[in-house]
């Protein structure tokens, strides 16, 4: 019993298969187009440009002209910012200080919003989930139409602009400023803004 | 199954004599590198902690981009899994193998080439980190390389080169194992054979399946796993392996009970993987698989008991060289902290814990416990005693060794206090609605604390690794016979 084949087939190989089935092909059964849920591609979550991705092309027309190729907020611009938003968001880890769920205990609910449940991670910008395990700052799961876009172009610069004893990192790398003091967005930041302000929108909840 | 297995203390069969069984060159290297490893994680990791006192260095320009907390944090993590211990791991099969199996490893050339390879996938991870090519894969940041959802290249492939790093490392130890499949495995072999296919199988598991095939929830499930496996399926069973071969052989005699090092090793084997899930507890994932979770950690508990039992009984009759052995006290005081966290796994997979504790300090304090308060401490014990061995000279200051061990014991005790309380009280804090300000402020205390507590931790780090250098430069010649029981003057 005690040999070479023993431990490399029973436990090495069988053990992780049957853990495999269990966690891995169960949930992704339960989770999948058998019960109904439907994979959103990239194209299907920004087929209509958000609120506040228009409102960014307003408000820094000649920033957002240079980023997107034209000043107007299409749905192939906000696909782009949406996809360099979260690869911004994944490349920076911000992910490992915000959470992206909302879990049904401990008041979530009344403090962020709607409990999550599986259809809203069943798309492309939720592969792999940004879930995350730790929250140093809040969920961001619910963000959309909490905050404005200045209150998120401050907050970047510096967040203790806008909480005094936030512990968060400054993020103004992605900002330049005139002459005259004016704040000029990077592709970087709007797509960031345009990402953070998508989340929990109806295009993805639902 | 006999219970009068002694662990074999010389090669028996070795094939060509020229050759030594055991090349302590490459022990030697890739112990230096698991200490480099070691030294710029809890670098990154204290400069991380800056970040929660306002402190951080890095706060202008390019240098803030590139080294921001967030990138500093992958560094820190990673470079304790897959730098300081798939180093140290490796350098130790590399002398235990041989020895068990009586049979040399696959090849010297390929010894030499896995090592620089790995530490070439380490340079270009971390490179990965600095320009945003992390992946979000907790525990598994190793760049992919793709743009993300496609197949178009736009930096080295990191995930694939690890792949074939493992798979390397894989053949060149199966080798061995496989030319002794005629021997009856003593205990250490099981955990290392079981562990390399692991190893192999929980990396490609959790780096491809969550990035290219399963999103949202589902993904979820596996990276919970993966997170789970990586610690459980291939950091615990190379660290007992180690346990299971260094405790008898500086004790001199067996391992008590042998009947228990089977319930332990095949519960673990079935029970552990079985747990990924609890890493996301209360989520969209279905509550069956949770349920399913949380009951097979809970079992675990009994598997770390009997383990646990199994080394105390050892030690039985032999509490005095605890005062004669650092490698000894390196591993209890190790096997003490193991039964701590798994104690508190039984509990804190419970829904009920998991409300108040999920997303806080209380988790991170129990992560440092398991990783370093174990792990590091039982690869430290190795380094105490395998050092003289490779290098050839003895310790090069006794106490040295003596404030490494104080300083980290100490340091690491205090930070999981700290880090528990700060968790729990964030955590009531948040399920009272607080608003978020007041619980950054009530955590800010700790989180100064716990900086202090890294520092403790640093220092210790930096006395060992002053040691080491000096003991391989200037260290007395060291030989077998003059230290039979460590060494012979008690230590502080």
């Amino acid at each position: 019993m005690e040999r070479f084949y023993t431990f490399l087939f029973v436990a090495g190989l069988g053990c992780f298969a049957i853990a495999f089935v269990l966690s891995m092909i169960f949930p992704w059964m339960s989770l999948g187009s058998y019960h109904g849920m439907e994979y959103k591609t990239l194209e299907d979550l920004a087929a209509r440009p958000s609120v506040e991705f228009v409102e960014l092309s307003k408000s820094y027309p000649q920033d957002f002209a240079q980023a997107f190729g034209s000043a107007e907020p299409t749905a192939a611009a906000f696909a782009e910012a949406l996809q360099r938003g979260r690869d911004l968001y994944v490349g920076q880890a911000c992910w490992h200080c915000h959470s992206q769920y909302v879990r049904p205990v401990a008041n979530e609910d009344l403090r962020f919003g709607p409990v999550s449940v599986a259809q809203e991670y069943q798309n492309a910008l939720a592969q792999p989930h940004l879930w995350g395990t730790r929250r140093v700052g809040p969920d961001l799961s619910r963000e959309h139409g909490k905050r404005t876009n200045d209150w998120h172009v401050a907050h970047f610069i510096n967040p203790k602009n806008v909480v005094a004893n936030s512990v968060m990192p400054r993020y103004d790398f992605y900002f330049s400023f005139d002459a005259d003091g004016r704040v000029r967005p990077s592709k970087d930041a709007l797509s960031l803004i345009t990402y953070v302000q998508w989340l929990g929108s109806e295009s993805g909840r639902r | 199954m006999s219970s009068s297995i002694a662990v074999p203390l010389s090669a028996a069969g070795a094939r060509d004599e020229a050759v030594p069984l055991v090349d302590y060159g490459l022990i030697r290297a890739h112990l230096y590198a698991a200490f480099a490893c070691l030294a710029l994680s809890m670098l990154a990791g204290f400069l991380y902690s800056l970040q929660f006192l306002g402190y951080y260095p890095f706060t202008e320009g390019r240098l803030a981009e590139l080294l921001s907390p967030g990138h500093v944090r992958l560094m820190h993590t990673n470079l304790v899994a897959y730098g300081w211990l798939v180093n140290g791991f490796t350098g130790m099969l590399y002398y235990v193998v041989p020895r068990l199996t009586g049979e040399r490893v696959l090849s010297r050339g390929l010894g030499t080439l896995i090592f620089w390879a790995w530490q070439l996938i380490l340079v270009l991870a971390a490179v990965g980190y600095l320009l945003d090519h992390g992946q979000a894969i907790e525990w598994g940041e190793t760049p992919t390389g793709f743009r993300p959802g496609t197949f178009e290249l736009v930096y080295v492939p990191v995930d694939a080169l690890v792949t074939v790093g493992a798979v390397l490392v894989i053949l060149q130890f199966m080798v061995p194992l496989y030319r002794a499949r005629h021997q009856k495995y003593y205990v250490t072999l099981w955990y290392f054979t079981a562990g390399l296919v692991w190893l192999a199988l929980t990396y490609l598991m959790g780096n491809v399946l969550p990035e290219w095939v399963l999103p949202g929830a589902s993904g979820a499930a596996v990276t919970g796993l993966f997170i789970h496996d990586l610690v459980g399926l291939y950091v615990t069973p190379m660290g007992w392996g180690l346990m299971y071969f260094f405790v008898p052989l500086i004790l001199r005699k067996p391992i008590w009970s042998h009947s228990l090092s089977v319930i332990g090793f095949w519960a673990l084997a079935f029970f552990y993987p079985l747990g990924g899930v609890h890493h996301f507890l209360l989520s969209p994932i279905p509550d069956y698989v949770e349920f399913g979770a949380i009951s097979t950690t809970i079992a675990i508990e009994i598997v770390v008991t009997t383990v646990i039992v199994n080394f105390f009984m050892s030690l039985r009759g032999s509490w005095d060289k605890l005062r004669t052995s650092f490698a000894l006290r390196w591993f209890y005081t190790g096997a003490v902290m193991y039964m701590i966290t798994c104690f508190q796994c039984a509990f804190q997979t419970t829904w009920a814990f998991q409300e108040i504790i999920h997303f806080s300090d209380w988790v991170v304090g129990h992560a440092h416990m398991i990783m370093f308060g174990t792990f590091t401490f039982w690869v430290y014990g190795v380094i105490d005693w395998l050092w003289p061995r490779v290098t050839g000279r003895r310790w090069y200051s006794t106490s040295l060794r003596s404030w490494h061990y104080w300083l980290s014991a100490i340091g690491i005790v205090l930070m999981f206090t700290i880090l528990t309380a700060g968790g729990l009280i964030a955590g009531y804090m948040q399920k009272d609605l607080n608003p978020w300000e007041q619980i950054i402020d009530a955590q800010a205390p700790f989180w100064l604390f716990r900086t202090v507590t890294g520092a403790l931790l640093i220092i210790g780090m930096l006395c060992q690794a002053y040691n080491m250098v000096m003991t391989a430069k200037a260290g007395k010649p060291f030989e077998e016979e003059e230290a039979p029981a460590e060494s012979p003057e008690p230590v502080a």
